[in-house]
């Protein structure tokens, strides 16, 4: 019974991690149908960075600030001297984001080397803590809360502010929301530095659960992209749905059928892609 | 009449291999003009055109309330004040009635006149649906909250793109006879109509489009009811 309720908490974290990464992906992907394959690469850097940052000034809020930071700033510059000048063309916008997605983790690895790397965590923090059922490290607790008031945050943003009916309409109908005097590539803009921001926070904060080595870029990429389109894009309650469901299954699968971890991990998207391909709570365009 | 509005000349458009537009000419002031013609002639493409949506190969001069506007981009056009009420509606379907209206209210050219409320005074039964959504909404809702929509963004111009398809002709005499009444108030409403009852209603003058161009233009005084040109142009008798 231990392991099953080890498997859940670990599968509960996986999937805060997966919504901290997956919530302003999704929604920049609905706004532009722009997906940003460089995601994982942001969630990289800023695990680096934030490690880096963590271990020069034995601050754990400056690290994870740091980390979100150093993948804002790439984001932004990617989006406004790269992205813009390929916007409007599906195929070289994909590429554009692995050609930068592959540079900023060849980058790391000759800043960083290959060794994994963990995060330096206070006592206090990596602690476990009973959480009735069983004792439960803290600090992936805390990842946990983090995600849920991200959720909640994000949710309000969206349902009562001006901005977030702006993105609603901007994806339900890009062109429609621009002839009404929405400025659609300024909004994307927008979430998409947010998008990064979040990634590099992930990156600092999943480095307790996952150590940073290469190929991990990849890995995370891989499942962001199942959650958006498990949830379908452009949907925050998808994003968290979808997060719940691949963390699960890939906790699970890991935990009682190592070998078979993949096939479960993608049987899901798979199914969703051919019997319902806007997602669970997508819109067709 | 003098002031133009909206002032087209010598716009040409292609959209892929077709041809949408040739060599069109046409000039709005403080009125309400229809555009009227059969379908495929051309009239949404010069709609898009209009409001800068996917830019096609467009050249000539495209002038709305005094500014150049060929290639801008849309949303740039739309906060000069040009308000727009696209073919097929296009609501959101994740935003209630009340956001649709919301999120467009602005000072525009026509100052500040046009409010939710006003929208629905003049739609009495949207008001009765503020907390619906786009999808959820009748088809003469979607028309009304279509054009609010427009409305409470305070245009200087106006263009509509078959407003009234589908509505019941109740409701099509409701909407022209408010078109004619905002075009009274200063606004230049360009109507995109193949309802010929509703154009007459709303309109002072019409132009007639065949195969992307201008073919006629009601003179001075013409009726645009009158059997031989809508038999012709449009192919229908009344």
């Amino acid at each position: 019974m231990n392991t099953f309720y080890f498997l859940t908490l670990n599968g509960l974290t996986m999937a805060a991690l997966l919504f901290i990464m997956a919530s302003g992906l999704t929604l920049a992907f609905g706004l532009m149908r722009v997906v940003n394959l460089a995601h994982g690469a942001f969630y990289l850097l800023g695990g680096y960075i934030g490690v880096q940052v963590i271990r020069d000034t034995g601050s754990l809020t400056l690290g994870i600030l740091a980390g979100g930071l150093a993948a804002l700033a790439g984001g932004l510059l990617m989006e406004r001297f790269l992205l813009q000048r390929v916007r409007g063309m599906d195929l070289s916008e994909a590429l554009l984001t692995i050609a930068v997605g592959l540079i900023i983790a060849d980058a790391l690895l000759v800043v960083y080397g290959g060794q994994p790397v963990s995060l330096p965590l206070p006592r206090e923090l990596r602690a476990p803590v009973d959480l009735g059922v069983m004792m439960y490290p803290y600090f992936r607790v805390l990842i946990m809360v983090f995600a849920v008031l991200l959720g909640i945050a994000l949710w309000l943003v969206m349902t009562y502010t001006r901005i977030g009916a702006a993105i609603r309409a901007g994806v339900d109908d890009r062109e429609t929301a621009m002839a009404q005097g929405i400025n659609v590539p300024l909004l994307f803009g927008g979430v998409f530095a947010v998008a990064s921001f979040l990634a590099g926070i992930a990156g600092v904060v999943g480095t307790s659960y996952m150590s940073l080595t290469q190929g991990l870029d990849v890995r995370v990429l891989m499942l962001s992209l199942v959650v958006i389109i498990i949830g379908g894009m452009g949907s925050l309650k998808g994003a968290a749905v979808g997060a719940l469901i691949t963390g699960m299954v890939s906790s699970f699968a890991t935990g009682y059928l190592p070998q078979f971890a993949l096939f479960f991990l993608f049987l899901p998207m798979t199914l969703i892609l051919v019997f319902r391909p806007q997602g669970l709570f997508g819109r067709t365009a | 009449m003098a002031e133009k509005m909206i002032r087209v000349v010598g716009l040409e458009a292609h959209y892929g291999l077709g041809h949408a537009l040739q060599e069109l000419n046409l000039h709005v002031g403080r009125e309400c003009v229809a555009v009227m013609g059969r379908n495929g002639v051309g009239k949404t493409s010069l709609a898009r055109a209009l409001m800068g949506l996917d830019p096609p190969q467009a050249s000539g001069s495209v002038e709305l309330l005094g500014q150049q506007v060929l290639g801008w981009s849309p949303h740039r056009i739309a906060r000069l004040g040009v308000g727009y009420v696209p073919q097929g509606r296009r609501l959101f379907p994740s935003l209630s009635v009340d956001e649709h209206l919301q999120l467009n209210t602005r000072k525009g050219p026509a100052g500040q006149q046009w409010t939710t409320s006003r929208v629905f005074e003049l739609f009495p039964s949207l008001g009765r649906r503020r907390r619906a959504y786009g999808d959820q909404i009748s088809g003469g809702e979607r028309s009304m909250l279509a054009i609010g929509r427009a409305l409470v963004t305070n245009p200087g111009c106006l263009i509509l793109d078959e407003p009234t398809e589908g509505l019941a002709p109740a409701v099509v005499e409701d909407v022209a006879l408010s078109l004619k009444a905002l075009s009274r108030e200063g606004v230049a409403v360009l109507l995109i109509e193949q309802n010929v009852k509703a154009a007459v209603l709303a309109a002072d003058r019409a132009y007639f489009m065949a195969e992307g161009r201008i073919v006629h233009e009601t003179a001075d005084g013409e009726s645009m009811s009158d059997e031989a040109i809508l038999g012709r142009y449009l192919g229908v008798s009344v």
